[in-house]
């Protein structure tokens, strides 16, 4: 099997959703005749026709767009840019989409995929760099998923897509060209939600989610030189979270760390220890958060590498726990 | 042209130049790698904020631009060294490095600062003219967007509250016919943007933007209108951008020939052909792109020499 990218992953999801249910259609800005500002949505509008087609730069049409379509019987699947420009148009995610079947008692449903992408890369501007997924995640209604590898760019897309409400798919940006891998492309769409544990390990049990996972994965290998044995495991979905295999992991390593690119205050890393600590899971050591700063991200490269945690501070964090002396 | 108009123009020519050197010693500093991220440019747009800006009184107005800020800021007074490194990330830019090309700002030269979100300056700008009721300034707030943000859902509710209250802001729009890497006539039924203002109640201009002193002209008339509390206006200037959206964008969606033919009607050279027919002799005119391209490079070089933003400080200035 060939390598693809993340983004090509994407892309690949995007055409088998497209081809298999005829009610599907793909709207966003520059996502049609461009094929999108990162080129994920590349070749589809020529494919698919008016299927695929661009907007005007307004996301509030675009989401609410999306909620209209999907309560009559479509499956949007639409793309904001940029995460942060969701802000933009929050009533139509959270006020709207998210209350659609709930209220109405299960009378309607919004079947609509909200694809986005987040985090720094460098000299990104503090409008183009911040990591939300904890605000979505907050919020009944959403659900949330952040795929790390290419099989999951395609496997949690073919979920997301196939989910019969609404669900934010949160890409990153900074992966999208940068990440290759084999890539199954026939295998039955995933049920939804589900970690994966990508390296097992008998000392911690680390959890994260989105490009940290790879930024946890160097640090784990950094510490094996150490003699220390970390267990990885990537979340993937924030909504429905699996506890489950969390707290089965650190009932064997008895040490709870979470890593996220998002601040640290409010984080979804919070919310993983408490459904730990709330399940009894005897701990050996206090649980640990690695978190970017509470701050706005500067546009500076440097400056963004001593906000944003990098591979030598999450591995000297993660040593803290084993070693309180060497701490960070 | 008479004497006095020709000194006006030769500064206008020196300001256009001012910022379309900047922009190329970026495109060069970009394609290094020495600046990093994304960088979009104003290059074919300049005659818009020069024109702008000399119709401002900058010691009280307050200009709110888009990513697409760099000239403005020039035009604004901004230093272009800081400007400089700013962008490259240097403790010594507008912003100590926090903002970069897109989000820079320097209130000292009535720069309120870019804005990365589409149309998102546009309330701010209401918010500024607002508090000229209170604080006696005789303040006139300027927000500039291109012809996509007029699309969005901020720009409608500024245009409306500020026409609801008479007050005191220019709603300038560089419609330079793409929004990113889309038509901008295919988002819209009616590509007359300036109709728009008709629909709230405001007057609206549309003007030649590759023309400086047509823009001059255009937004002088406005902050009387906005100065004399006769509330907001609408003004639409088109004009091309004569590079991508971004630097690295190929612009694939382009006509081939759209930008070539742009070339000829350019703001530096409508300038330059105007002052040469009012007996301006070539020497004069290179010599001031001469001069302002030396200036250009020793704020570079001086930029290039700043130390990077101190780490130590990124905490700075946060709080809560
Ligand atoms: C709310 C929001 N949506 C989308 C974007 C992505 N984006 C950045 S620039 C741009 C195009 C803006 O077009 P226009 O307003 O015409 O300005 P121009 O770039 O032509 O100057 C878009 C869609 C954004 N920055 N903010």
């Amino acid at each position: 099997m060939d390598e693809i990218t993340y983004a090509q992953a994407v892309n690949a999801a995007l055409r088998r959703a497209l081809a298999e249910d005829p009610s599907t259609v793909l709207f966003g800005e520059d996502v049609a005749l461009p094929g999108g500002v990162h080129g994920v949505t590349r070749r589809l509008h020529r494919e698919f026709g008016e299927r695929v087609f661009d907007t005007p730069i307004s996301e509030s049409a675009i989401l609410g767009g999306a909620v209209g379509a999907a309560m009559m019987g479509l499956r949007p699947i639409v793309e904001i840019m940029w995460a942060d420009f969701a802000f933009v148009a929050f009533d139509q995610l959270i006020n709207q989409a998210a209350n659609v079947r709930y209220v109405s008692r299960g009378r309607l449903t919004a079947p609509m995929t909200v694809r986005t992408q987040q985090g720094a890369t460098p000299g990104s501007c503090a409008q183009h760099s911040q990591n939300v997924e904890a605000l979505f995640a907050h919020i009944p209604g959403l659900r949330v998923c952040l795929p790390a590898t290419p099989q999951d760019a395609y496997d949690l897309l073919l979920t997301a897509i196939g989910c019969d409400d609404p669900v934010v798919v949160i890409e990153s940006r900074a992966l999208y060209h940068s990440l290759k891998g084999t890539v199954d492309q026939d295998g039955p769409r995933a049920p939804i939600g589900g970690a994966r544990i990508h390296r097992t390990g008998s000392d911690i049990s680390v959890v994260t989610w989105g490009p940290m996972l790879h930024t946890v994965l160097e640090a784990a290998r950094v510490l094996e030189g150490s003699d220390i044995s970390v267990e990885v495991i990537d979340a993937r979905w924030l909504n429905p979270f699996d506890t489950d295999t969390v707290a089965e992991s650190v009932s064997r390593t008895g040490r709870l760390a979470v890593v996220h690119e998002a601040n640290l205050t409010g984080g979804f890393g919070a919310e993983i220890i408490a459904r730990v600590v709330e399940r009894g899971v005897p701990l050996s050591t206090p649980p640990l958060r690695v978190a970017t700063d509470d701050l706005r991200i500067p546009a500076a490269p440097g400056l963004q590498q001593a906000a944003i945690p990098g591979r030598d501070v999450v591995a000297r964090q993660l040593l803290s726990m084993l070693a309180p002396g060497v701490a960070a | 042209m008479s004497h006095s108009l020709t000194a006006t123009a030769l500064a206008d020519l020196a300001g256009l130049w001012r910022i379309r050197c900047f922009e190329e010693t970026v495109t060069r500093l970009r394609v290094e790698e020495q600046i990093v991220g994304s960088v979009h440019l104003c290059i074919g747009q300049e005659a818009i904020p020069v024109g702008a800006c000399a119709a401002l009184d900058l010691t009280r107005d307050a200009v709110f631009a888009t990513y697409r800020g760099h000239g403005w800021a020039l035009a604004c007074g901004a230093d272009p060294a800081a400007l400089f490194a700013e962008l490259l990330g240097r403790e010594t830019g507008t912003n100590g490095g926090r903002a970069g090309s897109a989000y820079l700002s320097d209130p000292d030269h009535g720069f309120y600062g870019e804005n990365s979100i589409v149309g998102a300056g546009a309330p701010i700008a209401v918010g500024a003219a607002l508090a000229a009721r209170y604080d006696g300034s005789g303040r006139v707030a300027l927000t500039v967007f291109g012809d996509g943000a007029m699309n969005q859902g901020a720009v409608h509710e500024a245009m409306n509250m500020a026409s609801a209250f008479d007050l005191p802001v220019v709603f300038l729009v560089e419609n330079n016919r793409y929004s990113e890497l889309t038509p901008i006539a295919a988002m819209v039924r009616n590509a007359d943007l300036v109709a728009r203002s008709a629909a709230y109640g405001m007057p609206g201009a549309r003007v030649d933007g590759n023309d400086v002193d047509a823009v001059r002209r255009a937004v002088a008339e406005a902050v009387d209108t906005c100065r004399s509390g006769r509330g907001p206006v609408l003004i639409e200037a088109h004009t091309q951008r004569l590079v991508g959206h971004y630097i690295g964008d190929a612009q694939v969606y382009r006509p081939r020939d759209e930008v070539e033919l742009a070339r000829t009607a350019e703001p530096i050279v409508v300038l330059t052909a105007a002052l040469r027919a009012a007996g301006v002799s070539d020497a004069e005119l290179t010599g001031i792109e001469t001069r302002v391209r030396a200036e250009i490079e020793t704020a570079a070089a001086m930029a290039l020499a700043a130390p990077p933003a101190d780490p130590n400080a990124v905490k700075e200035h946060v709080y809560g």
